[in-house]
């Protein structure tokens, strides 16, 4: 086996994507410097009184723009198509092509279906008129598929994320893998790291750790966030002064301090993540009782099984959540009796939990906020009063007249803030904080990338550059959203 | 506005005290206290040993009267050995008696010493925060005119060319936090492996004589983040005013683009930038601390990172104190910037 270049075969497309690509910045630059200079009149008015104007140099510009990008995505879709095709023999990129094969197909999937169907689909159908909405969609969901295909499925990793390969200790990107067996891949298609493991396959399988994480923790921190702060915008008085203190008092703390001060070993023997872990987790069911409670209590014969039901297999979930091997809380010298093992539904890693529990801890205060200057400004509106006047009590006008019409912003933010959180968890990896030196997540391979950076840059910039797509994708998502929601 | 200020700052002072109190909880965990016991003495201590090594030194005393003696305002502890040495929290070993304090606390001047260091941790914060202020200036120079240029840029004509193309640069900048952009920048302009080697990899040399080959990438790195998020809001402060009334009127009346822009625009679009710029302060504060981490620049960030994985318990506390001073202070001084910048803003 030989080395691979980067494009293989397809080498002779290269010329034409440089070439698109340089026509496409060219052009785009000249647009530019001509939209500072204001246009001369090319206008001609003619003696029947009707006017015409000729596109004129911008015009002229604007199309090229529009080609020299339309040529480019279609040089780019051809490496694609054609590399799912071809393989490794397409180069490096055919082969990661070919390896993606389930993403794309399940991305092509999701796209048909939602277009097909957009108009009844609410906001999310609206998603699919904007580009850069679709644009943004698209890149978070091929890290959501990549996540799932790569780290559960085991179908897009071409080696196990572990095991260390002999001889392929900080191997260039398509190094192919000596001594390779007739079943194993042939190549590292991103090369080895500084422990001879496939960068690779540990990129996918570390998309999966950050996938699953962050929108569960930005899910909890708005439970925290919205729970807190409705009653808070609410009510005022004493309860907001002080729920603010508070609030403000974790937002002056330098994340990173925070960070450094309880995602270590030492803060999980005391056993204060679980106590945090106790708090923060009763948020989302406190808010689902009072959201049912609030809504139904009217009807006892209805309310009170639904409540049984949804608390009960809430709290379940709660529970086990909470408790491992029968404990809620287990330190050297005292333990707290949580639910016993055999009705414990699945075990969280302890490393798993602190680093979950801080960044809840430090998402729900600038949810607080958003959350209440929202109800501070929707609770003046008429349709409050209406709600007043009927009779309804305070906790209904909270949750089922106030937090829907805050949605907006809401989704907006909650899409921003999976970002943010992504940052977050990438940022604690970095350090070296929270998630076993061995773990593939994204932030703990730039962190052991960065030692041999200046010599073998391609470990840490594989983790890099995939973060920074997937930031951008929900930063574009959440763009796409505000733009069409703002729109009716 | 006496007023406003007298109570902001009592509760800066409220807000301070809590924090350290929370960060003196958390470093005086008894887990830590052992680790600290181990890398101050040795690894293979005993039990027994451990806790006469933290009792000597006052470490096991009740939490509020530790926090007190930090602070000043109680008597700092006194060891007296069997064998006839004492020695406490303000005096060495040997020190008459007549000449031993018995107070010695932030409120006396006295920020204890650093475990890591061996030094006087007063110091110890006063030169790295002189380093990180030097790269801080730097940043501020580089990013604020940067930003507000691209967002007046993209704001003045909203939807134009130029508007989608500076947005989006906006958004990728915004959307690349340190550790890329950092780990990208050294890869393409200082590694052997792009063969580009415009920069150093490293800032360890710019702590003394800083030039624009070793001081470049990290500034940039820093400002990079904050610069993004800064044009977009002034991006949308700026369309803001230009569909206000008085910019149309201006139009109409035949002033120019140019100097609609120069002279109506752009003073009333830059009130909402400042106090952005303000709460930005803090945030760069992460970033000095993981630039810091990456370039190998000793400064207040790295101070951080190293006292923070040692236990250091007071170095901790100061450089806390530190930034929770920061975070507060830019967070009053925005506040008062903002009523003198807009007129018809009044704090009652």
């Amino acid at each position: 086996m030989e080395q691979l270049t980067w494009t293989g075969a397809l080498s002779p497309l290269n010329l034409f994507l440089a070439l698109a690509v340089a026509v496409l910045v060219i052009a785009v630059v000249v647009q530019i410097a001509m939209s500072l200079v204001p246009s001369g009149g090319n206008r001609a008015v003619y003696a029947d009184g009707t006017m015409s104007a000729d596109k004129g140099l911008s015009g002229l510009v604007g199309m090229v723009v529009q080609y020299a990008l339309l040529a480019t995505i279609a040089v780019a879709l051809l490496y694609i198509v054609l590399g799912i095709f071809m393989g490794p023999s397409a180069g490096i990129v055919g082969g990661m092509s070919q390896q993606l094969l389930p993403v794309w197909i399940a991305l092509v999937a999701t796209y048909a279906i939602s277009i097909i169907f957009k108009r009844r689909l609410g906001l999310y159908g609206k998603l699919f008129d904007s580009t850069v909405g679709m644009i943004g969609f698209g890149l978070v969901m091929f890290w959501v598929y990549a996540g799932f295909f790569g780290g559960v499925m085991d179908m897009v990793t071409t080696h196990d994320t572990l095991s260390q390969m002999s001889g392929m200790k900080n191997k260039a990107p398509g190094t192919p893998l000596r001594g390779a067996e007739e079943g194993d891949y042939q190549w590292f298609l991103l090369g080895g790291d500084n422990l001879a493991r496939d960068v690779f396959s540990r990129l996918f399988d570390g998309a999966w750790v950050v996938v699953k994480i962050a929108p569960f923790a930005t899910l909890f921190a708005f439970m925290v966030g919205i729970t807190l702060g409705l009653p808070a915008g609410y009510y005022g008085g004493r309860l907001d002064t002080f729920l603010s203190f508070l609030a403000n008092l974790i937002l002056a703390f330098p994340v990173i301090l925070l960070f450094y001060l309880l995602v270590t070993p030492e803060i999980v023997l005391t056993g204060i993540p679980n106590y945090m872990a106790l708090v923060l987790f009763i948020f989302p069911l406190v808010f689902l009782a009072i959201l049912l409670n609030s809504r139904f209590y009217t009807q006892p014969s209805l309310r009170t099984p639904l409540l049984i039901v949804v608390l009960g297999f809430g709290a379940w979930l709660y529970l086990s959540l909470v408790s491992t091997d029968g404990a809620v809380v287990a330190t050297p010298t005292y333990s707290i009796p949580g639910l016993p093992g055999f009705l414990d539904g699945f075990d969280i890693d302890p490393n798993l939990l602190v680093v979950f529990v801080s960044v809840v801890f430090v998402n729900a205060p600038t949810v607080f906020r958003i959350v209440r200057g929202l109800a501070l400004d929707i609770k003046t509106r008429d349709y409050v009063a209406a709600a007043q006047t009927r009779g309804e009590g305070p906790w209904y006008i909270m949750l089922w007249e106030i937090l829907p019409n805050a949605r907006g912003p809401l989704i907006v933010d909650f899409c921003l803030r999976i970002g943010y959180t992504t940052i977050l968890l990438g940022t604690l990896g970095f350090f070296g904080l929270g998630l076993a030196s061995e773990s593939p997540d994204w932030g703990t391979t730039i962190n052991a990338g960065r030692r041999l950076l200046s010599i073998y840059p391609h470990a840490a910039i594989a983790p890099a550059v995939s973060l920074l797509t997937l930031v951008l994708g929900l930063n574009l998502l959440a763009d796409g959203l505000r733009e069409e929601s703002l729109r009716d | 506005m006496g007023l406003f200020i007298l109570r902001r700052l009592g509760v800066m002072i409220l807000t301070g005290l809590c924090l350290t109190f929370i960060v003196f909880w958390l470093t005086n965990l008894y887990p830590n206290l052992e680790k600290l016991a181990k890398t101050q003495g040795n690894f293979r201590m005993s039990d027994e040993a451990v806790s006469s090594y933290l009792g000597d030194r006052g470490y096991l005393e009740p939490l509020p009267i530790k926090f007190a003696q930090w602070l000043g305002v109680a008597p700092g502890w006194v060891t007296e050995k069997p064998e006839g040495k004492t020695f406490g929290r303000c005096f060495a070993e040997g020190t008459p008696e007549e000449e031993r304090r018995s107070f010695c606390g932030v409120i006396q001047g006295d920020w204890g010493t650093s475990t890591v260091f061996k030094d006087d941790v007063s110091s110890i914060v006063a030169t790295r925060l002189g380093l990180t202020g030097k790269l801080m200036f730097w940043v501020l120079v580089l990013m604020v005119p940067s930003a507000l240029i691209v967002g007046v840029l993209a704001g003045m004509r909203e939807g134009s060319k130029m508007d989608r193309s500076l947005s989006t640069v906006s958004i990728i900048s915004t959307a690349t936090p340190e550790y890329v952009s950092g780990v990208i920048f050294i890869a393409v302009f200082a590694s052997s492996a792009f063969g580009l080697k415009w920069f150093k990899g490293s800032a360890t040399s710019a702590m003394e004589n800083a030039n624009f080959e070793n001081f470049f990438l990290p500034v940039l790195t820093i400002s990079l983040y904050g610069m993004g998020y800064i044009a977009r809001m002034t991006r949308a402060s700026m369309t803001e005013v230009m569909t206000a009334q008085y910019i149309r009127t201006a139009r109409l009346k035949g002033v120019s683009f140019r100097n609609i822009v120069m002279k109506h625009a752009l003073r009333n679009a830059l009130i909402a930038p400042f106090t952005v710029i303000m709460l930005q302060i803090p945030w760069l504060l992460n970033g000095v601390v993981i630039v810091e981490t990456l370039f190998n620049y000793k400064g207040f960030g790295w101070v951080l990172v190293q006292a923070a994985g040692n236990n250091d318990i007071e170095l901790l506390l100061a450089v806390s104190v530190v930034s929770v001073v920061v975070v507060l202070l830019t967070q009053l001084i925005s506040d008062i910037g903002y009523v003198f910048l807009n007129p018809r803003i009044r704090i009652s």
